[in-house]
């Protein structure tokens, strides 16, 4: 507990701008370190009389300027050419010219930013309203018309009655000594105070409920919609406009859909082997086409090489080898019918492979037989 | 000839008034209670905001279909009414960062003022590009923040540097205004003996105490915003006008259009801030801070922008001619005698005829006369965006997709409401802030600088 009234600093104010650059000039000839100046203003020349080194800020324009430069750039070439590679209009991943416009805008945003920051915060230590100097007297008339001059009580060549006499020979119109606010200087902020405490628990549930309610609940209502509610009919739904009242549609008659041919030899395999004639001619494009289908969805029981050996362990009863002269004799078609509608326990596999997906495979396995039972004329 | 003593600066204030006077002068409007006149005002305004926030609701409710936008005329008033907000800010920006540079001391009667317009006219024109993407809740996905989608914006299209541009231009336009108002906030915390205010001004002045080891750094800082926001405002409007010129749409893929978009920016800003100026001088007595000479100098910089937009637009008609592109000839020949011909001449006459009368000097001190002239421009320059957007998407390349475009009542009630819009927060302005920078017309006053005689 400090009590008593402690001394911050002598006031002398003036009432003309020569005056107070004149008793300025003086303080600094007379050694004064710990003084202030302030005026409702800037004053010309006053640096000049206080001796006042430039300010630096504008190296801390220049550091953050040309940070904010840098990590632009950075950071559109690692989202644009590393991260997310588009090619946006034939341009190169990393288009220089195209960023200058964002590259200078976030320069100027980061510099213009950061010095403002650091005069407030680092330079002048504001917010500060507990200066000494606040609700005095000599504060009221040098924010409007006078201006003032401020020795500070901790200056090494303090003295009381000599800096009284120093402000009366440089013509000071009032002298007002300014002291410590007492309850500022005993005041100790606790952190735990239960009003400060109060303060957080609210702020926390008003902070948290509003997210929830927005994020969670206004986000979907009216007119939130987020384009579920369209103009368009869904599958199964209803519609006045038809007079069935059904939404969808059949097909005009005696037509069908591109690629639903309907699979004309159900239960014939037989007249299937006669009447179907494979469509695709054997090129590369429809060998590796029907490699693929037939590494996935034949493979696993009838081997890599349509050998029969299966890679099921016998978990399911091992088809025969397809290489034998009775499905080497097959035409297309007979195949194609065992894999539309299977044969003993193989399943159809319709529902898997299109009718050109079904002719690849075919050629593919013509190819694999082929590769068994090589003539002497293949070689060549 | 004349005999003007050029080694000496000519006072900005008329008169020597006595700085405390000026104080009270300046903060009466925010210590007396609202006059009657200020609440007529704010009903109209705030009529006015009520027709944007019905049409807004509209447009949130049923979506963008209630706007006459068609195909493939898809901007339209949205974007007009954008580009001219936008650049009814950049006077704001010219007269406190370039004049400030060129040590035009004439601005600091009306560099508050215009700064507020600034951030005022940059929050309307905000509004639009927003409204415009249809769910402006989803606005954040113009921004490249890492997301569900793992995908970021395109950097290489000139609607994300107007997202940029326009929100830095907004963030370093309020951080310019706000560091201008921190000494005035100071001096009202000392002024006032009400303890509400008090403490408002005590937070907001963030407890500057008038040190002249502050005011130092103040000063460079001031200085470093100012250069810095001399080319951001001419960056800004350069980005808007790339919206158009990037494009290959006949009208619009033009090299002249960033100079020729600052240009008409500072114009309508400049006739905008005359405009509302000549009605606060009036209304807060601030006839000899905010003087006639000071709207004299406004008038010239609109004869001078007025003029080179009346060259570009000159200058647009050769091109087209000389680059021999029939489609692009037959743009402009559509501008001034198809279907929208008359936006056209509005434009014309009201752009590039009557900032002519300027020339008088007679014209440009009377206040009447002038004020007319201003709204005339700021019509003008409202045509001219429309007649640059619509008329050019109206009539593309291909001309079975030929469409016209008609405003419907919900696009007009978007348009009056952003009058009211801006004009209630100009009001307000002018109730809680001082409009006039205390501590920067102080020290222009005659006398309020030492004179150095003795050295």
């Amino acid at each position: 507990m400090i009590s008593g009234k402690i001394l911050y600093s002598y006031t002398g104010i003036f009432d003309t701008p020569d005056q107070i650059i004149h008793a300025t000039e003086k303080a600094v000839e007379s050694g004064y370190t710990k003084y202030d100046v302030n005026t409702p203003y800037p004053l010309h020349g006053m640096d000049k009389a206080m001796k006042l080194k430039p300010s630096k800020l504008g190296y801390v324009a220049l550091v953050f300027g040309l940070s904010g430069t840098l990590a632009t750039l950075l950071t559109i070439w690692w989202m644009s050419a590393i991260d997310y590679p588009i090619v946006i209009g034939g341009k190169p991943l990393f288009s220089f010219p195209a960023y200058v416009p964002i590259v200078f805008e976030v320069t100027v945003l980061s510099a213009a930013i950061m010095t403002v920051v650091s005069m407030l915060f680092f330079f002048f230590k504001l917010p500060n309203n507990s200066h000494p100097l606040h609700g005095t007297e000599y504060m009221k008339k040098v924010s409007a018309d006078k201006y003032g001059i401020s020795i500070q009580a901790d200056d090494p060549k303090f003295n009381e009655s000599s800096v009284k006499k120093f402000l009366e020979s440089v013509h000071a119109t009032e002298i007002i000594p300014i002291y410590w606010d007492e309850e500022e200087v005993n005041h100790k902020n606790k952190i735990l105070e239960p009003k400060f405490i109060m303060f957080l628990i609210v702020v926390a549930i008003i902070t948290s409920g509003v997210t929830y309610f927005s994020f969670n609940k206004l986000m979907y209502m009216v007119p939130f919609n987020w384009m579920m509610d369209q103009p368009k009919l869904s599958a199964q739904q209803q519609s006045p406009i038809f007079a069935d009242g059904f939404g969808m549609r059949q097909p005009v008659a005696g037509t069908i859909a591109r690629g639903s041919m309907v699979y004309q030899f159900k239960g014939q395999p037989d007249l299937a082997g006669v009447k179907l004639v494979n469509p695709i001619p054997i090129s590369k494009e429809s060998l590796a086409l029907g490699q693929v289908k037939f590494d996935i969805y034949c493979s696993p029981c009838h081997g890599y090489n349509a050998d029969g050996v299966s890679r099921l362990r016998g978990q399911f009863p091992n088809p025969p080898s397809l290489h034998s002269d009775k499905v080497r004799n097959w035409s297309d078609g007979r195949i194609f019918a065992v894999i539309t509608e299977g044969q003993n326990t193989m399943p159809s596999y319709s529902s898997q492979l299109s009718f050109d997906e079904r002719w690849a495979v075919i050629n593919y396995l013509r190819a694999l037989q082929r590769a068994l039972n090589a003539k002497e004329s293949d070689v060549q | 000839m004349s005999t003007v003593d050029y080694t000496q600066e000519l006072s900005v204030i008329e008169g020597k008034p006595p700085l405390r006077e000026l104080d009270d002068l300046i903060s009466k409007p925010i210590d007396a209670k609202p006059t009657k006149k200020f609440f007529i005002a704010l009903t109209i305004s705030g009529s006015m905001l009520s027709l944007l926030l019905i049409g807004l609701g509209l447009t949130f409710y049923y979506g963008i279909g209630m706007w006459g936008n068609n195909i493939p005329v898809g901007w339209a008033f949205d974007i007009t009414n954008f580009v001219f907000w936008v650049g009814i800010g950049h006077a704001g920006t010219l007269i406190s960062a370039i004049l400030f540079l060129l040590r035009q001391k004439w601005r600091t009667g009306i560099a508050r003022f215009a700064e507020g317009m600034t951030i005022f006219a940059v929050m309307t024109a905000g509004l639009f590009p927003l409204i415009h993407v249809g769910r402006p809740w989803l606005a954040a996905y113009l921004f490249p923040y890492p997301n569900q989608h793992s995908i970021w914006v395109n950097f290489d299209s000139p609607l994300l540097w107007d997202v940029f541009a326009v929100s830095t231009y907004f963030i370093v336009s309020l951080i310019f205004w706000y560091v201008g108002l921190i000494p005035d906030f100071a001096t009202l915390r000392e002024r006032t003996n009400n303890k509400i205010k008090k403490i408002t001004y005590s937070i907001f002045g963030l407890g500057w105490r008038f040190s002249n080891k502050h005011w130092q750094h103040y000063e460079m800082v001031y200085l470093i915003l100012a250069g810095f926001a001399t080319p951001l405002v001419l960056s800004v409007h350069t980005i808007v006008s790339f919206d158009f010129a990037v494009s290959i749409m006949p009208g619009w893929h033009a090299t002249i259009f960033p100079p020729y978009f600052v240009a008409g920016a500072v114009f309508s800003g400049f006739a905008m801030v005359q405009n509302v100026l000549i009605i606060v001088r009036k209304i807060f007595n601030y006839e000899h801070i905010i003087t006639l000479d000071t709207l004299e100098k406004m008038n010239k910089i609109m004869l001078l922008t007025g003029s080179m937009v009346g060259y570009a637009y000159a200058m647009e008609f050769f091109i087209a001619w000389y680059s021999g592109l029939p489609i692009e000839r037959f743009t402009f020949i559509n501008r001034a005698f198809g279907s929208y011909a008359w936006a056209y001449w509005v434009m014309i006459s009201c752009n590039v005829i009557s900032p002519q009368l300027f020339w008088s000097k007679k014209i440009r001190r009377t206040i009447p006369v002038m004020f007319v002239i201003a709204i005339f421009v700021n019509i003008g320059m409202w045509f001219e965006r429309f007649v640059i957007i619509v008329s050019s998407l109206s009539r593309d390349f291909l001309p079975s997709s030929w469409h016209l475009y008609t405003p419907t009542y919900v696009d007009l009630m978007i348009l009056i409401g952003s009058f009211g819009f801006f004009f209630t927060w100009l009001l307000l302005f002018t109730k809680a802030l001082p409009v006039v920078s205390m501590a920067e017309v102080k020290a222009t006053v005659t006398g309020s600088q030492p004179s150095h005689k003795d050295h």
